[in-house]
């Protein structure tokens, strides 16, 4: 076998997982908070990537406009919260399912209305250097990928472990009812949780767009899926769970591809079977929290 | 509580009346509505299984379109390659979809609600990747269309154009279907998707066999969409499974469930006909800005979804209930107001 080989598709493995990993980070976070499975997370990464892309395109440096994209999603999640998900606060979780279906078709065909249909290109962020270790090529895009991702690790655990705003999150993910009257403005928390994750994925989109060729409308579906079975297979509520299976089913992926000749075109396949063995095994994911029931 | 509110005559004339208004339809529109009018039966058809699947079950499905996908490539390659008639492929597809969903719902013995979806979402993913690897229809693309049903002889009275023929096949199949829902849900077996639905390990208690509801409600959905995949081929002429197509197959499921009514019979159809009528006028709205209707759509869903949040049919049943009280508010005002020992509103 050729390690070299080997250790090349375990990189890009892992770089792509890193951006599954972001994304499954920005799920888990609405799910964590609001308990709600966020289908439109995609397109609201989607969106933000224009809005890089349209920064950068006005001549902004890429970082710069990553980082102004960042504020806004911040602002655009937060404003979802309150005006689309709120009134829904008390419907059944299907409901909600359908209402968050709804938003991410209606933000899908706005960003194509407002930035237009044609494939756009998006500059990485990092330098396109490429180091030669023992004759393995690693480009600097891999390296700054995972040094984003373990950023985005340390900032939210800062953030949820060792600041007052961290607490009050937590604790309305835990109980709304009880943190309501400690207090805690369980209406902004929220808003609050959804910013946030509109600014994860906003970072993903920025991430993923220069990997592949362009930037069109469909540009996240498959990444969302992918960051769907990460969430799944770490565990709907353990943001450690979505980052270590994020890079698991990138990893599954590429090796895949490389290895499995029976499975070409149909690596998808991969991730899915071991979702599914997982949950055989463990129900509530590798990192999630089992609930008990009683009758 | 329906049955107190609308006599049997009163229903079995309404059934009738709706049946004659359907049957009419092709008769005074166009081809071009007559194809609308049909996509909103095989629609419907998928919807009135996945209701029964998480209206009923409460197990929600993201990969219907899969199932759908399956019935219609199996009826064209069937009817294409094969050489069979139409009505010849159903029980094929009927049987084969179930077999496929009892396979594909098995995991949901472990697996439940959100993590189900999701697994459901994977199944929409990955078919279209399957029929790109393993269907090689028209020109080495994954369409294939088969030749289509034709009006025949003795049907040249009502139905002299072929797809008034397509058409009428479309109904008789919904309508067989539908019957099929109406009686499988007032039955044991319904009875029995709802305890497993409100309360598994209560359900099993007494002596529910949670293998059996959940796998078999699984099955019969995608035996469900697996014939609305039929009909769709004999109505569009095409089989195709892009991922978008897929995906949005299974999306507009869920929302004509959704928006008709979970957990009522007649929910899914209202549901369907009610989204292709939306899809269109949406369409409509603004004809030189293709793209924006999407929008429009979902923004509409989401406003709908705010003013009926149990759907066309659980609002409408909400309202006659409040009217109903009113009436007999007036009728005996100084009746006194005991509790019934049987609860109105147990539907």
């Amino acid at each position: 076998m050729d390690l070299n080989l080997f250790f090349s598709q375990l990189l890009n493995g892992l770089s792509s997982g890193a951006i599954y990993a972001s994304l499954a980070l920005a799920i888990v976070l609405i799910f964590r908070t609001t308990g709600i499975l966020n289908f439109a997370q995609g397109e609201m990464a989607l969106f933000s990537t224009y809005v890089t892309w349209w920064l950068a395109d006005q001549g902004l440096s890429i970082g710069l406009a990553i980082a102004i994209s960042v504020a806004v999603s911040f602002v655009g999640g937060a404003v979802i919260e309150r005006v689309v998900i709120r009134p829904f606060e008390k419907a059944s979780p299907l409901v909600i399912v359908i209402a968050t279906l709804g938003l991410f078709l209606a933000l899908n065909s706005l960003t194509q209305v407002v930035f237009g249909t044609d494939a756009k290109q998006l500059g990485s962020a990092f330098p396109d250097t490429v180091w030669d270790v023992w004759g393995l090529r690693i480009e600097a895009q891999t390296i700054g990928i995972l040094v984003v991702l373990g950023l985005e690790c340390v900032a939210l655990w800062v953030l949820f472990q060792r600041t007052r705003i961290g607490l009050a999150l937590r604790a309305v993910a835990d109980n709304p009812e009880a943190s309501r009257l400690l207090g805690v403005r369980v209406g902004t928390m929220l808003m609050f949780g959804w910013g946030l994750s509109a600014a994860l994925g906003s970072l993903a989109g920025a991430m993923v767009v220069p990997t592949t060729q362009a930037l069109t409308a469909s540009s996240l579906q498959s990444v969302l899926v992918f960051a769907f079975a990460a969430a799944a297979l770490g565990g709907f509520d353990s943001p450690l769970g979505a980052v270590v299976a994020g890079l698991i089913v990138g990893i599954a992926r590429a090796l895949t591809i490389q290895y499995i000749e029976p499975l070409n075109n149909i690596e998808l396949v991969v991730p899915f079977a071991i979702i599914l063995v997982v949950l055989l095994v463990k129900p509530a994911g590798l990192f999630g929290s089992t609930q008990v029931e009683r009758v | 509580m329906r049955g107190r509110a609308l006599g049997i005559g009163t229903r079995a004339g309404a059934a009738l009346l709706t049946v004659g208004v359907l049957a009419w339809l092709p008769q005074y529109y166009g081809a071009t509505d007559t194809a609308l009018f049909a996509k909103a039966i095989y629609i419907a058809i998928a919807a009135l299984g996945l209701n029964l699947l998480t209206g009923y079950n409460g197990q929600v499905s993201i990969g219907h379109g899969a199932f759908f996908g399956f019935g219609a490539y199996a009826t064209a390659i069937l009817m294409n390659d094969h050489g069979w008639d139409f009505l010849a492929t159903l029980p094929v597809v009927a049987v084969a979809s179930f077999v496929v969903g009892a396979a594909v719902g098995f995991p949901a013995l472990r697996v439940k609600g959100l993590y189900l979806a999701l697994i459901t979402l994977g199944l929409a993913a990955l078919f279209p990747d399957l029929v790109t690897k393993y269907v090689h229809g028209t020109g080495g693309t994954t369409l294939v269309q088969p030749p289509l049903p034709t009006s025949p002889g003795w049907a040249q009275g009502f139905a002299p154009n072929d797809d008034q023929w397509r058409y009428y096949l479309a109904l008789t199949i919904g309508i067989v279907m539908f019957i099929l829902a109406w009686n499988l849900v007032r039955g044991r077996f319904g009875r029995a998707l709802l305890a497993v639905r409100d309360h598994d390990a209560a359900a099993s208690t007494i002596g529910i066999d949670l293998a059996r509801i959940k796998v078999g409600s699984f099955a019969i959905s995608a035996l469900y969409a697996g014939i609305a995949g039929s009909v769709g081929v004999m109505v569009t002429g095409l089989a195709n499974a892009g991922r978008v197509e897929t995906f949005q197959l299974s999306i507009n499921f869920l929302v004509a469930v959704v928006i008709g009514g979970t957990a009522t019979v007649l929910g899914p159809v209202v549901g369907a006909w009610t989204f292709v009528f939306l899809e269109r006028a949406t369409q409509d709205l603004f004809p030189d800005q293709a793209l924006l209707s999407p929008a429009i759509f979902g923004v509409a869903l989401i406003l709908l979804l705010f003013a009926l949040p149990d759907g066309i049919v659980g609002g409408a049943r909400r309202t006659g209930r409040f009217a109903r009280r009113k009436l007999q508010a007036r009728r005996a005002p100084r009746a006194p107001d005991f509790p019934s020992p049987i609860r109105e509103d147990r539907q």
